[in-house]
């Protein structure tokens, strides 16, 4: 039995699970990162147009700071988030791009004086500050206030991660690739590690640890179409989920991105819009502004993919083999700007396509149609990242609930908070794992060892003949066609049976090659089991959640209602033979919130059932700052809604211009 | 090496057929001898080798292993020789092959796993280490107050050496990596480079010399330029080398 022990493990070598690791080295532990690839392979570099912080360097990021960055952020999830967790994160945001600054990712910097830029389909020249000559720029997102969002050119999180895996590397970060986890090693409630198994020789390791986290990403790849790089199946959230004992918040919360190029998938970043590209119909005709007077093409995803669906349903879709698609033209922004700030957007769009987006007219519009991008929901955790259910368990990232996103998350807002989390959960982990003893025994060890070994022999003892590659199309197609950007409880429930089945006739599969190592066909048996736990969870999850909210939108209850569901949806897996997951509900607490529910400002109007808590959380808003009169943001924001923060991460931030007010 | 057999898709559509040959190879069997084998399958429009080989995978051969991760030439996952050249599966077409035959082996130099796949993150890392791929400073950042400000011009010229994405085609089209295993090859070099010029690392030319100083290094590089030729982020890596080389003699 090979046992591998560390003071602190991370399953995930993505920009959370680094930035974590290195929180973890340098309170001196002994950490080891398990990666299923070479850790700067992740999906982090897939990130294309930036990161959201609240700098306010440029001239059109003026006057903003942590509390505008929260505001976007909590009607970007539709009042579906933490506003506890927003407020860590907003606040965290300027520290975490600063540091990678210092670390060497070479952001796009601000040239004083005049330049040329696009808005709303528009030349327009702004001139930035003299003081703001070089500091880090920003380029405009959707649902966001103020040009927020950081980059380097398109290929943000490229660098980011490079960073990042550079810095764990000079502290001797132990890294351990090919290898995946495929359980969770847990006694009396607390966690102590994971089986994991050698890609390459089969082998089936026990790594032991003070403290466990999972940073694994989404689980994108239950669709059949999604940006999602191919590994992003989820297998660490459902780890968690077949504990038993830990619970996934809010899996039915999945966003759709308005513009993946068509057919291939691969994401066109919001950058495209942010910089000026519009979106056009099959008669050229830019359709966004009837839609969304105010934000145009730069309303949340969840709101331009709905709109986008909804212009083609009315019959403007341009006709393809693949179906209905319409068109993204970027080709007004010009060649010069293309060439050096959506380098890998042309790129792609060459290769894939045979398209060169800075041709001009009708030659550079790129096909385009909403797909799977963002997984909301994930492992269910505490502020702190812990889940509160397994001691030890900490996850981060987009694998976590944590929950900063709600029902839709603000693009920029994702590598924003791999990061984020890694600093913040990454310092309370870190603290975990220096305070605690490792508290297991090598039977418990054995016996979790022992029970995936027998698993992996009972798949390649199926023998009924049936192929796991079809069941997996198969689950991707209902997913598809039925869990996607528009839902309706009959679908859903046609959904829900056909996954339930699904599940069961995974016993009927023949694997043809019996053998344990080097087996692609056996990684994709126990691979597509757990898929099919967290598709259901998800169905499950958008079945029972009879109103509309952020990415979540059913057809047979249209309106947002924060009477009866301003709450977080818990799935849990209670028997390992379930076939269902068991769904309960966590309410959101509106007397303790900073900014009460209401009206997002673009998406359909009147589409609210308010909840009368929201008035009166309001009134006592006002009352609060009627009492405390003129005080700083940062005293009356204390007083409307404290929180914590490790390190010194609560700090004020300078900004250029105002100081640290 | 024989030809193991030959694997046929129906034909329904009217496209052309197109004939994938694969090197078949455990290395983990030491029994298992290396052998090629033939697919033959129906090419869809806008068919790149990812579409191909997954189409493969799930409807002709489950044993089949090869690597991909974004499938869309950002991760550097999927390098392989393609018909004689190193080059990432993912962005090839199969239509640029005009007699609808291509042939896949796993990318030299790094150690071989089966099939198509072989072990490039632990060569990466290790390089990394070697040639101490991060900023180095005494300064210390107050990650509160306003960031050290940089030139655009300068936060271009790194970013543009900065798209580097350790796929290791530099090395698979390099004569001196097959010769020298400790070779950093252009990737190490580039990676030099970058932090050379980077206004945050306040390393001197002494300093990258400890590093790449020798043969092993800069002074290994003998110009033949496969690097430069085949690099799928077309980076001036030869340009790169020449001002590390000028750098390094003068230290």
């Amino acid at each position: 039995m090979k046992i591998i022990y560390t003071d602190a493990l991370i399953v995930g070598g993505g920009l959370a699970g680094l930035r974590s690791a290195i929180a973890a080295r340098d309170k001196g532990l002994d950490t080891i990162v398990i990666s299923m690839v070479p850790v700067k392979r992740s999906h982090s570099a897939a990130a294309q147009g930036g990161m959201q912080a609240s700098l306010g360097n440029t001239i059109k990021g003026e006057g903003d700071n942590e509390d505008i960055h929260f505001a976007d952020t909590v009607k970007g999830s539709d009042w579906g988030c933490d506003q506890d967790v927003a407020r860590m994160f907003v606040t965290t945001a300027p520290k975490a791009i600063r540091e990678l600054a210092a670390w060497g990712v070479p952001w796009n910097r601000i040239g004083k004086g005049p330049r040329e830029v696009i808005i709303n389909g528009q030349k327009e020249t702004i001139v930035e500050k003299d003081e703001a000559h070089g500091l880090i720029n920003a380029r405009d997102f959707g649902g966001t206030k103020k040009w927020r969002t950081c980059y380097t050119s398109d290929a943000t999180g490229h660098t980011m991660l490079y960073a990042v895996a550079n810095e764990a590397l000079k502290r001797d970060v132990e890294i351990h690739d090919k290898k995946e986890a495929i359980s969770i090693i847990h006694e009396s409630g607390i966690c102590s590690g994971v089986i994991a198994r050698d890609l390459i020789s089969g082998e089936l390791i026990a790594y032991v640890a003070r403290g466990t986290m999972i940073a694994t990403g989404g689980y994108g790849r239950i669709y059949k179409q999604s940006t999602n790089a191919i590994i992003c199946k989820g297998i660490g959230i459902a780890i968690a989920l077949e504990t038993g004992i830990v619970q996934l918040g809010n899996m039915e919360a999945v966003q759709f991105h308005p513009t993946p190029i068509v057919p291939s998938g691969i994401l066109l970043t919001e950058g495209c819009r942010g910089d000026g590209g519009v979106l056009r119909d099959k008669d050229g005709y830019r359709f966004m502004p009837d839609y969304e007077p105010e934000k145009k093409e730069l309303a949340s995803r969840d709101v331009v993919s709905r709109r986008m669906i909804e212009h083609i349903r009315k019959g403007k879709g341009v006709k393809s083999p693949y179906g209905d698609h319409l068109w993204l033209d970027i080709s007004i922004l010009g060649r010069e700007h293309i060439e050096k700030n959506l380098h890998d957007v042309q790129d792609i769009s060459k290769t894939f396509n045979g398209i060169d987006p800075a041709d001009e007219g009708e030659k550079g519009w790129m096909p385009v149609l909403p797909m799977q991008h963002y997984s909301m929901g994930g492992i269910r955790v505490k502020p702190t990242g812990e889940t509160p259910t397994l001691k030890g368990l900490f996850c981060s990232g987009e694998a976590a609930c944590w929950d900063l996103h709600g029902f839709n998350r603000l693009g920029g807002n994702s590598v924003s908070e791999a990061v984020v989390a890694g600093m913040i959960v990454g310092e309370y982990f870190a603290e975990y794992c220096a305070n605690t003893h490792l508290n297991t025994n090598t039977f418990t060890i054995e016996k979790f060892l022992e029970a995936q070994r027998e698993y992996l022999q009972e798949i390649l003892s199926y023998d009924g003949g049936r192929n796991i590659f079809d069941i997996k199309d198969r689950m991707r197609t209902i997913m598809q066609e039925k869990v996607g950007v528009f839902r309706n409880g009959k679908d859903l429930n046609d959904a829900v049976n056909e996954l339930e089945d699904l599940l069961k006739m995974v016993k009927e599969i023949t694997v043809t090659d019996k053998s344990l190592c080097n087996n692609p066909e056996l990684n994709e048996a126990y691979r597509v089991t757990k898929m099919l736990k967290l598709a259901l969870c998800v169905a499950k999850g958008a079945l029972d959640r009879t109103e509309s909210r952020g990415a979540h939108f059913r057809e047979d209850y249209t309106k947002r209602d924060d009477i009866n569901w301003l709450k977080r949806t818990i799935a849990t897996w209670v028997n390992p033979n379930d076939t269902m997951p068991t769904l309960s509900y966590e309410a959101l607490d509106i007397s303790k919130m900073e900014m009460p529910p209401a009206f997002r400002g673009y998406g359909k109007k009147g589409a609210i059932v308010l909840n009368p808590l929201s008035k009166k959380r309001e009134e006592e808003i006002v009352k609060i700052k009627e009492t405390l009169g003129s005080v700083d943001r940062f005293t009356m924001q204390e007083a409307l809604m404290d929180y914590d923060l490790p390190k010194d991460y609560k700090r004020k931030n300078e900004r250029v211009g105002v100081g640290y007010d | 090496m024989i030809n193991k057999s030959t694997q046929v898709e129906e034909n329904t559509e009217g496209y052309r057929e197109i004939e994938i040959t694969v090197f078949r190879y455990n290395s983990q069997n030491k029994n298992d001898t290396p052998e090629y084998q033939t697919y033959k399958l129906i090419e869809t429009p806008g068919m790149t080798l990812y579409i191909a080989l997954i189409k493969i995978w799930s409807t002709m051969d489950h044993h089949l292993s090869f690597d991909f991760v974004c499938r869309a030439g950002i991760c550097g996952s999927c390098s392989m020789v393609v018909n004689g050249k190193p080059r990432l599966a993912c962005k090839t077409r199969t239509n640029e092959f005009e007699d609808g035959k291509i042939t896949l082996l796993p990318l030299p130099t790094f150690k071989h796993i089966k099939d198509l796949s072989v072990d490039t993150g632990n060569w990466m890392n290790a390089m990394s280490k070697k040639v101490e791929s991060w900023i180095h400073t005494k300064e210390k950042t107050d990650i509160a107050a306003i960031e050290k400000p940089i030139e655009p011009e300068d936060a271009q010229a790194v970013f543009d050496l900065d798209r580097c994405i350790e796929c290791g085609i530099c090395l698979a089209s390099c004569s001196t990596k097959i010769m020298r295993e400790d070779f950093v090859g252009a990737v190490g070099l580039n990676r030099t480079a970058r932090f050379a010029i980077d206004p945050h690392d306040e390393r001197t030319d002494a300093e990258f010399y400890e590093l790449i100083g020798d043969d092993n290094g800069v002074f290994g590089c003998m110009s033949l330029m496969g690097c430069e030729d085949h690099c799928p982020k077309e980076l001036p890596l030869q340009t790169k080398i020449a001002y590390m080389r000028r750098k390094m003699v003068k230290a």
